[in-house]
């Protein structure tokens, strides 16, 4: 591996819950407390295989899960005291595991950010999704983060969820604006087929699929009205509160990734750690890498992915950059139904460009050269 | 053979009635198989014809009863050969008219029957499976009396399963039929009553000698097609091919020609010798047409090479099967078949599928228009795609259709035949319980679910039939489909005018709901000229999102959206509108059609 020293985004996987909820497709451990320890020794011992691959500043530090915030509170400070220094660092945490020591703890040890994973404030759809808190903890940890003085708190919320109302959906958003998050990160339930979730709620969701069509547009609308920036597809925030780390992918900037089933992206070659903890901490206990599958992306690839990226965006991208990989027919179809716009030389998405993202990347994208797919393969 | 010790015959029912078990009770009780060679129902040799239960190509059989040679003529079963039935009915004296006791007279065995005694043949009536729990010999005793102008004493009763009353019917044929006439000693004529393509030998003509005879190596003239061959072998079945010096007057057999194609001789001419041969052909050859028509396109478009191999072979077993190469904007490369009718495109298409392993899409079958355009111009038209928007006149095929039903249905039937545009002509009461209805219908109108509403209205109690009777000028349309504007020619259709409405308002809702939504409002019309009759909006997305993509997402992603652009690529385009082919095929395919 180069030592090129080029990477200024770290991810650390902390795959800990209490309870696995039901829609949830991460790669995640439940409960195993007494394992905590081992698994930061492991972390950490990656990290040092791979330090040489990040720059002598890094700008971003995201802690993901799993529940990060379950992690027993000394082995998250030592893994946080040993984590480099960054601009931006977040953990994302669960409403009922964030107390005021918790949130105290953070804040010391220089978290910058936390990400509330509050999803709804509706208790018989936070029994849907099978979370543990309710809606009263979902605002208590949101000030015992305030009380520790965090001034960039970010909600995620789900909406689409089965039995929810496009009313239902719009007090859910006044709830979480009540709380004047800096950030918001609204998703769509995605019912993954074959999951126990959709077993049990995929009739259901059938059912609500045609008032679901607007509940996007209500989520963008309802923000946009009071301030906030939609400037990612499912991301929203104040004024100068963008998620860095995350911006840092949708840019196709280069990423370091720790733990079990995270991905590193670094000089067009793409890496996932396998997703078992055991194959993981015996490789590192032996000063070995962990398991992984590797992936090359050629150039075409990349633009691929960095116009698929960039296209979320708010901002536009410049059009030389993609040239090679875009449509140019389907570039004027798509201006003509005013999806795209072009200007001195940067393409971007229109409004309604950006609620049919997919179909319009997809549409732009032009045929794929059949080495590639080769390669792909 | 003197010819008063010949007598030439058919069988002559409805389908399921048991002609094929009779059959086999004669080659039986002849000794012309023994048992242990018995096969059950020998004639129907291909696969195709044991599994429907009915006969496609015509055979002969000789057995010798009593000291009387027995040729047995069979005949197909169905509507769509009734020429072929004819042709192998003239070559005949008499019929063994075959009725189920406990179904009694059905719409073919009327078919049959009339054309029987239009060919001036003696009816030996019979009705079979007396043995049946259901069986109700006296009444359906009755009912053949009454049709054909018998005592019903003298309708014998049989059970062909069982072989009981066999041989009665034996000696009635030998009894009741007339020797053939003929002049054994005038010049040769013999009528083709089928034919047979043979791989290693060519066609193989079926004949019924009438005058003087032919030996092996003569040359032969088809008087209609002008055709000559040498005649390379004579013969008759027994049931296995028996090869034989001379074929006689009176007698029944077949003759190998040598000829690479089935079209050079068809059913119905007359063959001669090449040198002073006959002048005058035995009456009523007829060139058949095909009536029925419709695109048959590979499901892979890779196997069009195939298709057309396939077609080719089949022709040269099935004169009356039409084709020529069609393109589609819709289905890519095909051809444009035509059919004697609705079953025999059926079989066409089976062969197809089971005999040349090919998967095929057979479009929504349509009928021959024939057309006189403004300029006077008169033209025949097998395909809407093909119909002129503007036009003189239109005529299109009519059918006399008859349908045998229980009383309580009548009225179902009838108002099915006033829906579909036809005509009464009369009706009568078979029996008590049955009657027979006799309408005159457009083809078209049967050819577009017919089968399955009259099935469905008469509880599957109906028996149908129809024989082509001519062409009718009618007040028709071209209706076209238009997509966001765009005129998509592989879903144009011919309706009567009246129609128009209803059949574009289903057409386009049944294209809307197969068309996926697309990022913009899709106008879906149906327009007879620029006049649309009827519309609907497929209605433009409102989001279409992968709703989080952070860094351990991005391959995922990216391959969704690669599958994605591959799926387009399977798309069909019309104008800006992305069609997936399936919805084409909702559309346009035959077994897609059922509404």
């Amino acid at each position: 591996m180069s030592a090129s020293g080029g990477v200024r985004h770290l991810y650390v996987h902390l795959p800990f819950c209490a309870h696995r909820c039901g829609y949830c497709d991460f790669v995640t451990l439940v409960g195993k407390r007494e394992g905590h320890g081992g698994y930061v020794d492991a972390l950490l011992g990656e990290l040092e295989l791979e330090r040489d691959l990040l720059a002598e500043s890094v700008e971003t530090v995201f802690l993901g899960g799993g529940t990060p915030t379950f992690t027993e509170p000394h082995e998250l400070k030592r893994l946080l005291d040993a984590l480099p220094t960054a601009r931006e660092v977040t953990v994302e945490a669960n409403p009922e595991t964030v107390t005021a020591t918790l949130a105290a703890m953070l804040r010391e040890a220089g978290v910058t950010r936390v990400s509330l994973g509050a999803q709804t404030f509706d208790p018989s759809l936070l029994a849907v999704l099978e979370r543990r808190a309710g809606p009263d903890d979902i605002r208590r940890a949101f000030y015992h983060l305030r009380d520790a003085s965090f001034d960039n708190v970010s909600l995620d919320l789900i909406y689409g969820i089965p039995g929810q109302t496009s009313s239902g959906l719009r007090q859910d958003l006044d709830q979480a604006l009540a709380l004047g998050p800096e950030h918001l990160s609204c998703y769509e339930l995605e019912a993954k087929p074959g999951t126990r979730f959709t077993h049990a709620w995929g009739a259901e969701l059938a059912g609500q699929e045609a008032a679901m069509e607007g509940y996007f547009e209500l989520v963008v609308d309802t923000l946009a009205a009071v301030g906030y920036r939609w400037y990612e597809t499912a991301n929203f925030c104040r004024e100068g509160r963008r998620a860095h780390h995350n911006l840092g992918y949708w840019l196709g900037r280069d990423y370091l990734g720790l733990g079990i089933g995270a991905v590193s992206t670094v000089d067009g070659l793409r890496w996932r750690n396998a997703p078992r903890l055991p194959p993981y901490l015996g490789a590192l206990a032996a000063g070995r890498q962990p398991p992984r599958e590797l992936e090359e992306l050629d150039e075409h690839t990349r633009a691929v992915e960095r116009l698929m990226l960039g296209l979320r965006l708010d901002e536009p991208l410049p059009l030389d950059e993609f040239a090679e990989v875009l449509d140019l027919d389907a570039l004027g179809r798509l201006e003509e139904l005013g999806l795209v716009a072009r200007e001195n030389g940067s393409l971007g998405l229109t409004r309604r460009g950006r609620f049919l993202g997919e179909g319009v990347t997809a549409e732009l994208i032009a045929e794929i050269p059949a080495k590639t797919l080769q390669l792909n393969r | 053979m003197p010819l008063d010790r010949i007598r030439n015959f058919s069988i002559v029912a409805h389908i399921d009635h048991g002609k094929s078990t009779l059959a086999d009770r004669i080659l039986e009780l002849t000794e012309t198989l023994s048992e242990r060679e018995m096969r059950e129902q020998v004639l129907d040799s291909m696969e195709l014809e044991r599994e429907r239960g009915i006969t496609i190509k015509a055979q002969a059989v000789r057995v010798v009863w009593k000291g009387h040679q027995l040729n047995l003529i069979d005949t197909p079963g169905h509507v769509d050969f009734t020429y072929e039935v004819s042709r192998a009915l003239q070559a005949c004296e008499g019929a063994v008219l075959l009725v189920d006791a406990a179904q009694g007279i059905q719409a073919q065995t009327l078919a049959n029957a009339y054309l029987a005694i239009e060919n001036g043949l003696e009816i030996v009536p019979v009705v079979n499976k007396i043995d049946l729990p259901q069986a109700d010999p006296e009444t359906t005793a009755t009912e053949i009396a009454d049709l054909v102008g018998e005592d019903p004493e003298r309708v014998l009763r049989i059970s062909a399963k069982t072989g009981a009353g066999i041989e009665e019917v034996l000696d009635a044929i030998v009894e009741r039929m007339p020797a053939p006439s003929g002049e054994p000693d005038a010049p040769a004529r013999a009528l083709v009553f089928d034919s047979a393509y043979d791989q290693y030998r060519g066609v193989v003509a079926f004949v019924r000698m009438v005058d003087g005879k032919f030996g092996t190596r003569e040359n032969v003239r088809a008087m209609a097609a002008g055709t000559r061959f040498e005649a390379e072998e004579l013969g008759f079945f027994s049931p296995g091919r028996r090869p034989t010096p001379t074929l006689e007057a009176g007698e029944v057999g077949y003759v190998v020609t040598g000829l690479k194609d089935v079209s050079r001789l068809r059913v119905g001419d007359t063959l001669t010798a090449a040198r002073n041969g006959a002048t005058q052909p035995l009456p009523g050859y007829k060139d058949v047409k095909p009536t029925v028509f419709a695109g048959l396109y590979p499901t892979d478009s890779d196997d069009y090479p195939d298709l057309r191999d396939a077609l080719e072979k089949l022709k040269l077993n099935d004169a009356s099967l039409f084709y020529e190469p069609e393109t589609s904007q819709a289905l890519g490369f095909g051809f444009r078949c035509g059919f004697l009718g609705l079953l025999h495109m059926e079989i066409v298409r089976e062969r197809l599928e089971r005999e040349f392993d090919l998967d095929l899409l057979v479009t929504a079958p349509n009928v021959a228009y024939r057309v006189t355009t403004q300029k006077g111009e008169e033209i025949e038209v097998h395909s809407p795609a093909d119909m002129p928007r503007e036009l003189e006149r239109v005529e299109e095929p009519y059918i006399r259709a008859t349908t045998i039903v229980p009383k309580d249905f009548v009225g179902s039937v009838m108002e099915l035949n006033t829906d579909r545009r036809g005509r009464f002509d009369h009706m009568e009461y078979l029996s008590e319980e049955r009657v027979l209805l006799s309408y005159d219908l457009p083809l078209a109108e049967i050819v577009y679910d017919y089968y399955d509403q009259l099935k469905s209205r008469t509880k599957g109690y109906a028996s149908f039939d129809y024989d082509v009777v001519g062409f009718e000028e009618g007040d028709l349309v071209r209706l076209d489909v238009l997509l966001a504007g765009e005129p998509v020619d592989a879903l144009s259709l011919v309706v009567h005018r009246q129609n128009a409405h209803p059949r574009g308002k289903a057409l386009v809702e049944r294209l809307r709901e197969e068309i996926p939504r697309q990022m913009f409002d899709v106008p879906v019309q149906a327009a007879i000229g620029s006049r649309i009759v009827a519309r609907e909006t497929i209605k433009a997305k409102r989001k279409d999102v992968l709703a989080k993509c952070y860094g351990g997402d991005v391959t995922r992603k990216r391959k969704l959206l690669e599958r994605q652009k591959k799926g387009k690529k399977r798309m069909k385009q019309v104008g800006s509108v992305e069609v997936p082919q399936e919805a084409f095929l909702a559309v346009l395919n035959l077994d897609g059609d059922k509404r």
